[in-house]
């Protein structure tokens, strides 16, 4: 009897060991294909593509770096690189500030307009984004801000205040009896919030920092709208867009793509599996917002 | 239902009941919904008239040098020894009238007509001819954008205004009794404390209101236009046309716009329910086979599937797109001329089968997109499953599959409602699969401005205002999935609070 319960259980491990490797195969299939592919050359040393490729994975006479070397030294990927590095940094800056202020003050302050604004605030976030971006563009081109990196930078950043959800959750469960006790050993309210508040909320903190930092490797949408064809100004996201747009894969242009989105997604996969356990907290905290 | 009946229930059938409860609640809710609204316009109101009652008879009661400082803001602070914040208010009044004057009176004067102003100029042509061109002295939407502009300021000034004299006021009353105004110092040390919100919220707010609020407002009056690539420069106000367009039947070059916009509407939830529970359910069943007991290698399992979403979207959504493209030597292709032995020339976006090829490929490539984050965010919750369910259902003779079905499921569904109403929300507004993988193709002659079978609304919005520089009708649509993400996010608040007191079930 046990040894047949034995069995059962083993027969079943296996088969779910079987189903997800398979799974996980299918999982990672694209990625792999993607990581070869970026060191796929042509041996014959004729333009890229080869005509008629037909075989899934590259042989291994077909594998260099000649892409990657050829990504940093001919293209302008370095340059979108680097803007779009500038760009994450300035916004993680101003998004988590932001963020920390706006949820400090609805969650530790008490004021006659704290209810009004918590509300404004969520019907604000319930508009679709994109609705805005058309008047967002006029906007930036009154200021004469069209086509620069501070008007993208402003364009991440300055609506970020509105995304206080998730850490004003965290702050409420920081309990206000710490509050009180540094308040009466005569502590003042930016001190309460400098000294004390942040220290707490440090896990959400760092959520935020990378959430912010991560958010303009990803967006191409605005950046198109913003830079219009200004090349020079393209982010890593934008940039790549470009090359699978037709006229340039036929220039062969894809397989930088393939190169570039290995270079970018390299330290992107790290800080994401990096902050797992904080993004599940944060997705959960803000349960309520759309 | 009685609170000792309620706890009878088991799970789903708690579930079903609350469901039912918060869609029977619609309408109360709704209801109160409106009448907070209501509510808050009649506080306002009466707050405005108390307002002017107070301005009125702060006038009367107060001297000379106040009533001065009715038209000369800062005026009785200034003479009362609050030297530098009077003269800041009487800078204010100064910018303020100036920029009107000069500028901002002029656009809220043209706000209401709208449109776009020109005249001619005379310049010399060929042959000594004399010819007459146009010059734009204002577009239509600068006029918008600068019209509400001076309203905003207006706002802001009348505030500041209303405050300048109530501190006259008080300055007055402060040295009749003999005591002396605050110091401008003194003032200042309080933005630090008790006024600490107005120091850590005014960048924000400032910050939101030019960069989110502005441009909301303007999108949504554009909503009221019939600005569109035809009328480019100068457009007018022209109501409700917009959303009557939507709705209409009529169709003028071959496909009308309701028939677009219904079917739209009808494949946008198809996607957000199969797009939804798809992930949900098949997440759940992969995160519990990593989890089950004696599987080996659990985090190796959830990093493989999680590594598809730390790779950022674009990147995974691109080589994706790429990979089912239709030309012979995409993966697609290739792996299909494998099993036929001939090149395949596939092209997913095909017009046959009404595109439901294309749509059935987003779904599934959604799941492959998805299920990581279910994996992700269950994980936690699916161990929190008491085993001496589990355990009492084997021992009742109960398989992996009715397990699942009656108690891991039902579990689920009672903790993660909210979450799935958010997903469900977001899959609505999901641009990035439908864009990046179809562009919301096939392309189809039966559907106006160019959308395609797989197109959602937010993808439609994103081809009128962009593309097909629709502007008007776009900002329409925006403002209809406005509605409905609103109305669902309603009915989310409305069910977590309900999960939140659960004695209130009486």
């Amino acid at each position: 009897m046990i040894k047949s319960y034995k069995l059962r259980r083993g027969l079943a491990n296996t088969f779910i060991y079987i189903i997800l490797a398979v799974l996980g195969l299918i999982w990672i299939f694209p990625l792999v294909w993607m990581i070869l592919h970026s060191f796929r050359i042509d041996p014959t040393g004729t333009s890229f593509p080869a005509a008629n490729v037909d075989h899934l994975f590259p042989y291994w006479n077909e594998m260099g770096f000649d892409n990657y070397i050829e990504l940093f030294t001919e293209t302008k990927f370095m340059l979108w690189f680097k803007n779009t590095f500038i760009i994450a940094v300035v916004c993680c800056i101003i998004s988590t500030l932001s963020v920390l202020v706006v949820a400090y003050a609805f969650s530790r302050l008490r004021f006659k307009a704290r209810k009004p604004l918590i509300n404004v605030g969520m019907i604000m976030g319930m508009f679709p984004g994109f609705m805005t971006m058309i008047a967002l563009y006029y906007i930036l081109k009154m200021m004469g801000l069209d086509q620069t990196m501070l008007g993208l930078i402003l364009c991440y950043s300055a609506g970020s205040g509105l995304g206080y959800l998730v850490m004003k959750g965290y702050l409420d469960t920081i309990p206000h009896a710490l509050d009180e006790a540094a308040t009466i050993d005569g502590a003042n309210q930016f001190q309460v919030f400098w000294k004390i508040i942040l220290p707490m909320a440090k896990p959400m903190v760092i959520y935020q920092i990378l959430t912010s930092f991560i958010g303009p490797w990803c967006d191409f949408i605005l950046v198109k709208l913003i830079m219009v064809d200004n090349e020079a100004g393209y982010t890593v996201a934008r940039g790549l867009w470009m090359w699978t747009e037709q006229e340039y894969k036929a220039q062969g242009y894809y397989r930088f793509f393939l190169a570039g989105a290995v270079v970018v997604s390299i330290p992107i996969t790290a800080l994401f599996l990096y902050m797992q356990k904080y993004y599940v907290e944060g997705v959960t905290a803000g349960g309520v917002k759309g | 239902m009685k609170y000792i009946d309620y706890i009878q229930l088991n799970p789903l059938q708690r579930f079903w009941y609350k469901f039912k409860e918060a869609i029977k609640n619609l309408p109360a809710t709704l209801k109160a919904f409106f009448c907070a609204i209501g509510n808050a316009i009649k506080k306002f109101v009466l707050g405005i008239g108390a307002g002017i009652k107070d301005f009125a008879v702060g006038f009367a009661q107060g001297d000379a040098i106040t009533k001065l400082s009715y038209l000369f803001m800062g005026l009785g602070n200034v003479t009362r020894g609050q030297v530098i914040k009077g003269l800041i208010f009487f800078a204010f009044e100064v910018a303020y009238i100036a920029f009107m004057v000069f500028f901002g009176g002029n656009y809220l004067r043209l706000f209401f007509i709208l449109e776009g102003q020109y005249h001619y100029e005379s310049v010399p042509g060929r042959g000594g001819a004399v010819s007459q061109k146009l010059v734009w002295d204002a577009y239509s939407n600068q006029i918008l954008i600068y019209g509400i502009l001076a309203i905003l300021a207006t706002v802001v000034f009348i505030a500041v205004y209303v405050a300048s004299t109530k501190s006259a006021r008080k300055c007055e009353q402060l040295v009749k009794a003999g005591k002396k105004p605050e110091s401008f110092i003194s003032e200042i040390k309080e933005f630090l404390d008790s006024k600490f919100h107005i120091t850590l919220l005014s960048v924000p707010v400032i910050l939101i209101c030019v960069f989110v609020l502005l441009p909301l407002i303007f999108m949504i009056l554009m909503a009221f236009t019939n600005y569109s690539d035809k009328d480019y420069f100068s457009f007018q106000w022209v109501g409700m046309q917009n959303f009557a367009e939507i709705f209409s039947g009529s169709s003028v070059g071959g496909a009308s716009m309701g028939y677009t916009f219904g079917n739209i509407v009808l494949w946008t939830l198809i996607w957000a329910v199969a797009a939804t529970f798809s992930n949900y359910i098949l997440g759940m069943v992969v995160a519990l086979m990593i989890n089950k007991k004696g599987i080996k290698l659990k985090k190796l399992w959830r990093t493989l599937f999680v590594m598809t979403i730390a790779v950022p979207q674009f990147v995974t959504l691109l080589l994706v797109a790429q990979m089912i493209g239709s030309s012979q030597d995409s993966p697609l292709n290739l792996f299909i001329s494998m099993f036929t032995g001939q090149p395949s020339q596939f092209d997913v976006l095909t017009q046959q089968y009404d595109g439901w090829i294309a749509r059935a490929a987003v779904i599934i490539i959604n799941i492959w997109i998805g299920i990581p984050y279910t994996i992700l965010m269950t994980t936690g919750i699916l161990m929190n499953i008491p085993e001496d369910l589990y355990e009492s259902a084997r021992i009742d003779g109960a398989g992996p599959v009715k397990s699942f079905t009656a108690i891991t499921l039902p579990y689920m569904l009672f903790v993660t409602t909210p979450h799935l109403i958010t997903t469900f929300i977001g899959n609505v507004n999901n641009f990035n699969v439908i864009y990046l993988l179809t562009g919301g193709g096939p392309n189809t002659n039966n559907y106006k401005y160019g959308a395609g079978k797989t197109d959602l609304l937010i993808t439609l919005l994103y081809k009128l205002s962009v593309d097909q520089q629709k502007y008007g009708l776009g900002a329409a649509i925006g403002i209809l999935v406005f509605i409905v993400c609103a109305t669902l996010s309603l009915i989310t608040f409305n069910m977590t609070k309900s999960a939140k007191d659960e004695e209130a079930f009486s």
